[in-house]
């Protein structure tokens, strides 16, 4: 068989090579280093939308699959590969990187160079945490992210931005550690039952661990992922790391990073582990929920614009991780779409008040009040985001939601209910905050001549809305490329042992899966 | 096997086994000799930043010496096995160790110009002492009879008391020199004794024989408890050498004391060495009493991880700082050592080599950052490195990064070699443990990025400006980092080539 184009690794690398040319670029040509940072992430979505257009549907397995040897003495190989789920996290990754550029082009004037190179291999980081079939390569991709994060929130972050890079760098450290711990008793465990090396994820698909094994492993991976995702309790890093990054930083953050937690779970830890996710599944449904509400309820009272997005954020991941452990099509297929959709409406809101800060310089929702009168535009576009965060019907957010809610009213309807609560909630804190940013009096002389939008932010806003409707109202095609993948999830849960008689577990509820 | 016991045989000096020692040897006192004649004429060189000839000098030891045990590594058939009376061998595992000492040392060598010219002192017998340690080094990692070990370890010493103490004028460093003497001397005590039980337990002085009688003895037989003691008092003497907690004592305030380039050597190469005897005499003699020490050496590893990462966080001091760091690392490759099998060897090798990389690397960074009669050898002096020196900084936060073991760098693959091994052996917990403790080393490594690049430089901060030399050393060891670190499969195959005569199969026996 011929070799086919290597467009995976093409989207993979080609930041890095983006970095290494902006490396040789002098550090005061800052319009040159912003250009090139730009040709290079708008050809790298360039060159992901042949993975969309070539990608198969219907089957099921990896696709756009390259392997080749690493470190043969262990068993590691650089192997990646794509299913629907990873294409669309792929996907969303190069779509917003552009905008992170173009967002950062006036707000980040000191290191610039520094600032650019540091996105582009944080950029190559995410894609290849997305792209990783080997456990080996995932983990290096997984920890090479967290490096530019850091020095992104610590170097061009707020006045608390050196406390917020070490909290955000120290909590993940310690759940990838202890991942990489279990990653290495799983390789050991998967040489004694096979007698191979390997760190190759779809060889490890391949073995049942013993439960009690399972059990401890598990745990190990929830840590590292939870903390990412982050779920309730292991949120705390996350509203500081926001608040502090800069705007690219904080749609980075909140769009891509945050989903590799849950996408973790989808791809290693629930796979991996069938056995021990029923065993803890009350306790993964409950911190989900807790996590909707909780977040809801903190966002509401939070005087501070990016820290209710950072809080809705955490509500908003908890309906994905709900989605995920309900175990069913519909809340797998509602929770990978929700990860996309919160991608999309959370990374435009933290754009949209990064364009305010740039304006007003202030987070505060005090300190704004009237704004739909000057910036017009601006309050549309808002208007829009805002309703999709809500889950409005024929914006993106209801299609998710809406999948998330009848997968988990037809397993656990007990965890649906509070989880319902979550949604009005949702309307509750972000249309009060639009209401007093927006609308209101003007209370402050400094807000009655903002100027509105120009082109430059025109060009980030317009598309992310066009693609918030096109989610609402047709998101077929994107169903599509997922549900293969889903439905190999949801046979690989249901086959295991301890399926049927998991407490809460019900296979009536597995029919078909939600179609619309 | 040869008998070491045939007391009449006319031993026959295999010299093309110690061919590599008596080169660097004898660069050693060339390098000796051509300060005595060319003092005077080339004091003011050195000033002005042109290495003397005795730089030169040891830089071609070093490098025909790692030539020429590449020459024995690439035919093993033809050099390898012991000589003199079975007191000294020619193993995979020795000249690996042979290598990381010379690797270390040449960046020292190199690093050791711009100290010279800037704190203005003459470092005449110094590239002489540093070869000498250095060949005492080698002799440790090659020797297979413990008094050859101990001489070994007594050449290494006694020039590192004095480099400890080279620049007279300074008290600190005096101090520093005291105390090592005299807690070194201390350990040396408590190692003879050992010997001399082991002696006593099973006649014999050659690690091949101790093993072979020694390997039944066990607690309760007679010449057991004899046997067990010794090995403890061998086992506190190492762990003076390596700084292991609780005998870690000295090591900050000599590291802190010591000129900045001979605390590097001695947090790379002296460690090194002492690791060297102690892996060959714990994995390769008493592996047969694992069961026993092993227990005893993983307490000593969680409290020296523990206690090496915690004590770092307080330090503002880079050199303390550093000692700290150094002190838990000792604490990793202690589990790589209490692993005991071959994958636990090899990922030792190769850990000490990336360890050698970074730790070398960031005294490179440390010996620049200083200025004449100031140490600035605080966190604080590196407030704005990044926009004052962006090279600089950056291999920096790459050797930080490195020792906090996060990839592509080497420090993450030796981490992860070394959880392998310990999983491997069932230790998983001792691998979770060190694994929390790299989360506590991360807090300190951090600190060092957060001031290179998020604090402001003091005005009265200027540019940096290195010799060109220790700016290549430094180079040298961003290089090694990310060779290790994004490449490693070469040298994890050499490595685990290199151990199969210590693991498991006595000293020289094959598998």
């Amino acid at each position: 068989m011929a070799a086919p184009f290597p467009w995976l690794s093409l989207v993979l690398w080609l930041p890095a090579v983006g970095a290494a040319l902006v490396l040789a670029l002098p550090a005061q040509a800052h319009l040159a280093i912003r250009r090139v940072t730009l040709a290079v992430t708008l050809l790298g979505f360039a060159f992901s939308i042949p993975l969309f257009t070539l990608f198969r549907n219907g089957v099921a397995g990896m696709q756009f699959e390259e392997r080749g040897d690493w470190i043969p003495a262990f068993g590691i190989s650089y192997h990646v590969g794509i299913d629907g789920i990873s294409l669309l996290l792929v996907l969303l990754t190069t779509l917003l990187l552009p905008m992170c550029v173009l967002a950062s082009w006036t707000y980040i004037t000191k290191r610039v160079k520094e600032f650019h190179i540091l996105l582009l291999v944080l950029a190559t980081g995410m894609i290849g945490v997305f792209a990783a079939l080997d456990m080996f390569v995932f983990y290096v991709f997984w920890e090479l992210m967290l490096i530019p994060m850091y020095f992104l929130i610590g170097i061009w972050g707020g006045r608390e931005r050196i406390y917020a890079s070490v909290k955000f760098f120290l909590y993940t450290f310690v759940g990838s550690l202890l991942m990489l711990v279990a990653i290495l008793v799983f390789f050991f465990q998967y040489r004694a039952l096979t007698g191979n090396v390997s760190y190759d994820l779809l060889d490890w698909y391949g073995v049942s661990l013993p439960a009690a094994t399972q059990a401890l492993l598990f745990l190990a991976f929830f840590l590292a992922f939870a903390i990412k995702v982050p779920m309730f309790p292991f949120h705390t890093w996350l509203p500081d790391a926001h608040v502090q990054a800069p705007t690219a930083g904080s749609v980075i953050l909140a769009a891509v990073l945050l989903k590799m937690g849950t996408y973790g779970f989808v791809r290693f830890a629930m796979p991996l582990f069938p056995d021990a996710t029923l065993r803890f599944l009350p306790w993964l449904l409950a911190l989900s929920v807790i996590a909707i509400v909780y977040g809801a309820m903190v966002a509401t009272v939070q005087p501070n614009v990016k820290k209710l997005v950072a809080y809705s954020s955490v509500s908003h991941l908890g309906f994905v991780t709900l989605g995920l452990f309900v175990l069913n099509a519909q809340g797998i297929q509602g929770g990978v779409l929700q990860m996309v959709n919160h991608g999309l409406s959370t990374g435009a809101l933290f754009l949209l008040v990064g364009m305010l800060y740039e304006r007003r310089h202030t987070y505060e929702i005090a300190d704004f009040g009237g704004l739909a009168r000057p910036m017009p535009v601006f309050a549309t576009l808002f208007m829009i985001v805002t309703l999709s965060s809500i889950g409005l019907p024929g914006l993106n957010g209801f299609v998710g939601e809406f999948l998330v809610l009848i997968g988990a009213f037809r397993a656990h309807p007990g965890y649906a209910v509070p989880a319902t609560a979550g949604v009005i909630l949702a309307a509750v804190y972000m249309l009060w905050m639009y209401q007093r940013v927006m609308f209101n009096g003007v209370t402050r002389e400094e807000n009655r001549d903002v100027p509105d939008l120009d082109r430059r932010e025109l060009a980030i806003l317009v598309p992310i809305a066009v693609l918030i409707v096109w989610l609402g109202v047709y998101p077929k095609p994107f169903l599509d490329k997922i549900e293969p993948a889903v439905q190999t999830l949801v046979e690989r849960m249901e086959s295991a042992p301890g399926f049927a008689e998991a407490p809460s577990a019900r296979p009536a509820a597995l029919a078909s899966p939600g179609r619309r | 096997m040869q008998d070491a016991a045939a007391p009449l045989a006319l031993p026959v000096p295999d010299l093309a086994a110690i061919l590599p020692l008596l080169a660097l040897s004898a660069a050693g006192l060339l390098a000796l000799v051509a300060d005595l004649f060319a003092r005077g004429t080339t004091h003011e060189d050195e000033l002005r930043g042109r290495p003397l000839l005795a730089f030169w000098i040891a830089v071609a030891g070093i490098v025909g010496t790692l030539l020429l045990i590449g020459r024995q590594a690439t035919d093993l058939g033809r050099f390898g096995g012991r000589s003199f009376n079975g007191m000294f061998v020619v193993d995979g595992f020795g000249l690996f160790f042979d290598a990381i000492f010379l690797v270390g040392t040449l960046l020292v060598v190199l690093m050791t110009v711009e100290y010279a010219r800037r704190e203005r002192f003459h470092m005449g017998e110094y590239y002489f002492l540093l070869l000498m340690a250095t060949a005492g080094m080698m002799l440790m990692a090659q020797s297979t009879n413990l008094v050859m070990i101990f001489l070994g370890l007594e050449l290494l010493s006694i020039a590192v008391y004095v480099l400890a103490g080279f620049e007279r004028g300074r008290q600190r460093s005096v101090e520093a020199a005291l105390k090592y003497f005299l807690l070194g001397a201390f350990s040396t005590g408590f190692f003879l004794y050992g010997i001399a039980l082991l002696y006593g337990a099973t006649g014999s002085m050659d690690l091949a024989v101790i093993a072979e009688r020694g390997g039944a003895l066990r607690p309760g037989s007679p010449g057991g408890g004899l046997l067990l003691a010794g090995l403890v008092l061998l086992l506190v003497g190492f762990a003076f050498k390596v700084a292991v907690v609780p005998f870690h004592m000295w090591s900050p305030d000599v590291y802190e004391g010591a000129p900045t380039v001979v605390t590097a050597f001695m947090a790379a190469g002296v460690k090194a060495g002492g690791f060297a005897a102690f892996v060959r005499v714990f994995l390769g003699t008493f592996e047969t009493h694992a069961d026993l020490w092993g227990p005893l050496v993983a307490l000593l590893a969680v409290a020296t991880m523990l206690v090496g990462n915690l004590a770092a966080i307080a330090q503002s001091n880079l050199k303390r700082l550093l000692a700290y760091s150094s002190i838990a690392h000792a604490g990793y490759l202690l589990v790589a050592l209490i692993a005991h099998n071959a994958l636990g060897a090899s990922s030792f090798l190769f850990y000490l080599l990336a360890y050698t990389f970074m730790t070398l690397g960031a005294f490179g960074v440390v010996i620049a950052l200083g200025r004449r009669g100031e140490p600035s050898d605080r966190i604080e002096d590196l407030a704005g490195l990044g926009s004052r020196h962006p090279l600089l900084a950056a291999a920096m936060a790459v050797f930080m990064f490195s020792l906090a073991g996060i990839p592509p760098t080497a420090g993450f693959v030796g981490k992860f070699y070394i959880f392998s091994a310990a999983v491997d052996a069932g230790y998983a917990w001792l691998a979770v443990v060190m694994a929390l403790a790299s989360v506590i080393s991360v807090y300190y490594y951090l600190k060092v990025t957060v001031a290179m690049y998020m604090w402001d430089a003091p005005a009265t901060a200027g540019r940096p400006a290195p010799h060109g030399l220790l700016l290549a050393a430094v180079a040298l060891a961003v290089l090694g980092v990310f060779q290790m670190g994004v490449y490693p499969g070469p040298l994890i195959d050499l490595a685990s080539r290199s151990v199969g005569g210590i693991v498991g199969a006595g000293v020289t026996a094959l598998p």
